[in-house]
Parts: C-alpha cells; structure tokens; sequence
C-alpha cells in the first residue's frame, strides 16, 4: 500500500531549559497534528523515537506517558518506543511506515524525543552507543570513533581539515533561514580551524550539539491521505541496514557498509537513483561523517567526497544541496527526534514551504545513522 | 554499577582473538559464532603476541587511541603510550587504563607503546 505523510510538525531544537520532556512531545505532536487537519482520535498507534530517556530524565516507558499525555489513553492505542541510538527516529519512522505499507493501520503517528540537557554529561550518554565493552574502556568516545575515521580518510584521499570546516560553514549558513534551528549564525573556515580539538583531528566546530528537541510526522494510506491533504508526500521506500558493531571488525572504516546496504536497496525500491535525488538530509553528527555519506549514498566517489563541498555542489544552488536545515550541526541534534526532524524538513522542502532555504525538489533523500555506523535508516520520499 | 571489568579480565590481560578453523578467518575480539560460517564454524581462541600497525588514530581527553592492525588482519582499538603517526610499528604493554572512584578495583589492560 502506498503511504503518504500528511502532516509535519516541530520543536526548535536547542538548550531549552524552559521545556519539559512532555512539554516538548506535546507542543511536536498537536503541530503536526494541527498540520495534518486532524483532532488526534483518528490515529491508530504512535511510534516514538527516542534513544536514552532513562539517563537523560529518568524516565522510562514513555511511549504510553506521551500517548497518555496527548490525550489518547481513552482510545488505548498501541504506543511503541523504537531505540537504536540517534537513529531511533529514522527507525520509529520505518516502523510506522511499515505499519501503514503493510495495511495493519491506515493513519500512525511517528515521532521522535530527547531532552539532554537535564543530564549533565549528555556526550557520555551518547558514547553508549559505541561498544562499552571494547571501545568505551580504552578511552574512546563517539568523537574518537569518527575522528579515527577522519584521519584515515584525510591520509588515503587526501581530505582537508578546511574541507570538513567547510562542511560545518555550510551547514551554518542554512540554519540561519531556519526558524527552528539551534544555531542561526554563520560561521568562517577560520572559526572551524581555530576551534579546540575535541578528538583530533575533528575539532568542537566539526561536531554537532547535543539538543533538546521533538518532532512528529503523521502517516497515512494513500486513500486518506488525498482525502484530507492537498500536498500529501509520498514515502517511496524506507530501508535499514545494520553492520559489524565496532570499527575494529569493519574490513573498511571508511565505507558505512549500512549506509551503503540500506540506501541501494532504497533506490532499488523506490526506482529513484543518485542523480535523480534533488536534495538530502544526512546525518552529519560529525563533519566527517556528512563527507562520506556523500560517497556511501552514491553522490560522490569513494575518496572524492571533498570535490563536492569544494565546489559548492551540495550548498543551496549546487546540484545536490545538503542539509538545507542546517543539518545537526547548526539546527541541532536531538538525539532520538532527529530522524523524525529530517523528514519534517524534507516534507517542508517537496511542499515548497521552506522560505529563503527553498530548493526545487521533485525526489528527497534521508539519511540517518546510530552511533558510529551499525545503524541506517534511509527514506526516499518524493511529491 | 558493579564493576563488570573481572568478567573479561583474561580478555584485557592477553590480547585474544578467535580464529575459525572452518573457513581460516580471524576476529578480535573473540566471538562465539563465525560470521562466515554461522553453525558450522568450528570458533577457538588464539593468543596474539604480534607487533602490530598503526591503522588511524586520535588523541581524545589527552590520550593516544590507536587501531592497531596484526599480520593475521585483525585489528584492535587501544591506547597508545608515545609518538606514533599511520604506519607506526608498535608492541602491547600491560598498563592501567583506570579505575572506579578513587576507592574502586583498578582497571588493567593491554596498551602498546611504539618499536624504535
């Protein structure tokens, strides 16, 4: 069955000390709701992202909380929390797809949530996300894992810390038209460069924030969808991979096998290739990892990643413009809302709603990944 | 948390790893199934005492972590104590690698250190 998504909606991302962990799920959930034209009786279960509310707010089982929360525990739908690190979002969007393609509901909800900054190492709760066992106890964290990776790439192709700089200056200048995002302020290669390491060679400029934030798409059939929307956006596939856990047992860590794997069988699916992408939205928690998603999703070859931000072909204008919201580095990365965030943006991009970030796209591409790889999630979605 | 660092500490001592007999593959760390094999891998633990390369690394918190690459194509994530750059040789060395608070058991594992 074909599944459209008929309503988006979203918090700002960032520090947001005045919102609670449900005050962000519900003012996310009635936006999209409000966007969708619906009162909220007519959905059939919620699917929630959401990777570490027990650590963050010492909350757990919160996709009844939230269900509950927005008024539905009367209708006492299925509500399903989905983890898989920073990519539970893309994943909680997957199982509602699935849901809806497979004929079992005909309207869900899927929706993303992390409020991080009630924690006060929110960097380590991430770090969970590599292997404990193996990584963590030698010293490692998330950064260290993609800043190994960095390295090599930069010593077998070539890559310049200015060309990741000029990831973080990209992505920086698109935020500035996006009203929820966390940074809306340009930066210079030369802000990137003499910024502090955080583990070399990527330094605090070329990671994403840690953000509070929550986002929510509803999904529908294809039959309700054109009946209550005049711009419904089509869900062309939504595949996932996962791969070797560690970076030890990767026999290349420059290639996301995940990313590789769930993205060609999106193409397969959807008919759509590279080239007919018009625009994407990739999971850049790092500079590097934007650079060799390029490669990983077919935009660019392996190893020539770079050529595509030096000569401006994933900015707005260029032929594959990247991150139009900002990405996670300057709209901000709320952990588990951020798969569901892309999808928000690539929904207001199809529709033609996005401002002065407008880019004419017939095709969208979402990328998202948990941890250092062993997750993917890739959408394909077009008008 | 209890300290869950006794359970492997054969594993953080010595550098093992597994190797196949079935289909002649290595992997570090040591695993119960063959990837390749699946059911009918035939999984025993190997000792590595190999120098080992210098694959990539990062200096994070102050400290060197390296993958470090063995002759049998396993590689391992650790820290490093000295100078390297990619390529580097080096060997492993029995060091601390931390402890819990300041009252907890310490933590000892394999670091290397480079070969000049």
């Amino acid at each position: 069955m074909k599944v459209a998504i008929i309503g988006v909606g979203t918090t700002e991302f960032g520090e947001l000390w005045d919102e609670s962990f449900r005050s962000l799920f519900l003012s996310a959930g009635l936006s999209a709701l409000e966007d969708a034209g619906i009162s909220g009786k007519e959905i059939e279960a919620i699917y929630i992202g959401n990777m570490s509310a027990g650590k963050f707010v010492d909350q757990e089982h919160i996709a009844a909380l939230i269900a509950d929360h927005a008024g539905l525990a009367e209708f006492g739908i299925p509500a399903i929390r989905v983890e898989n690190a920073d990519a539970s979002g893309g994943s909680a969007f997957r199982q509602a797809y699935m849901a809806v393609a497979s004929g079992m509901h005909d309207i869900v909800i899927a929706a993303g949530i992390e409020k991080v900054s009630d924690a006060s190492d929110p960097m380590e709760v991430l770090s969970s996300a590599i292997d404990q066992e193996w990584e963590r106890f030698v010293g490692a964290n998330l950064p260290a894992i993609y800043a190994i990776i960095a390295r090599l790439h930069m010593h077998k192709f070539g890559t310049k810390e200015e060309d990741l700089a000029m990831i973080a200056v990209k992505n920086h200048k698109n935020a500035v038209h996006n009203p929820k995002a966390q940074f809306r302020k340009e930066i210079s290669i030369e802000d990137v460069m003499s910024s502090p390491y955080v583990a070399e060679p990527l330094k605090v400029l070329d990671c994403a924030p840690l953000s509070d934030g929550a986002s929510a798409v509803v999904l529908a059939n294809e039959e309700i969808a054109k009946r209550l929307c005049d711009t419904p956006v089509y869900v062309k596939a939504c595949t996932q991979a996962s791969d070797y856990f560690s970076i030890q047992n990767r026999r290349d860590i420059l290639t996301f096998e995940a990313v590789v794997k769930a993205s060609r069988k999106a193409y397969k699916i959807s008919k759509i290739e590279p080239k007919d992408i018009n625009i994407a939205e990739v999971h850049d928690s790092f500079t590097i990892a934007e650079l060799i998603a390029y490669e990983d999703l077919g935009f660019a070859k392996k190893g020539e990643g770079a050529k595509l931000i030096r000569e401006g072909e994933t900015e707005i204008g260029g032929r594959i413009p990247v991150n139009t919201s900002g990405g996670l580095k300057a709209c901000g990365h709320a952990v588990g809302a951020t798969g569901i965030r892309q999808i928000v943006d690539l929904v207001i991009q199809l529709r033609g709603e996005a401002g002065k970030r407008q880019v004419n796209a017939e095709n969208a591409l979402a990328l998202n990944i948990g941890g250092s790889g062993a997750t993917a999630v890739v959408s394909i979605l077009s008008r | 948390m209890v300290p869950r660092i006794w359970r492997r500490i054969r594993y953080r001592y010595n550098v093992i790893a597994s190797y196949c007999e079935s289909c002649g593959s290595y992997y570090y760390p040591q695993r119960e199934i063959c990837p390749k094999c699946r059911r009918r891998g035939i999984v025993k633990e190997v000792e590595i005492n190999d120098e080992g390369t210098v694959l990539s690394y990062t200096v994070v918190n102050g400290r060197k972590i390296a993958l470090i690459e063995f002759k049998n194509g396993t590689r391992m994530l650790a820290e490093v104590c000295g100078d390297i750059e990619i390529g580097s040789r080096v060997k492993k060395a029995f060091r601390r690698y931390g402890e819990d608070g300041e009252a907890g058991i310490i933590y000892y594992g394999t670091k290397f250190v480079p070969i000049i």
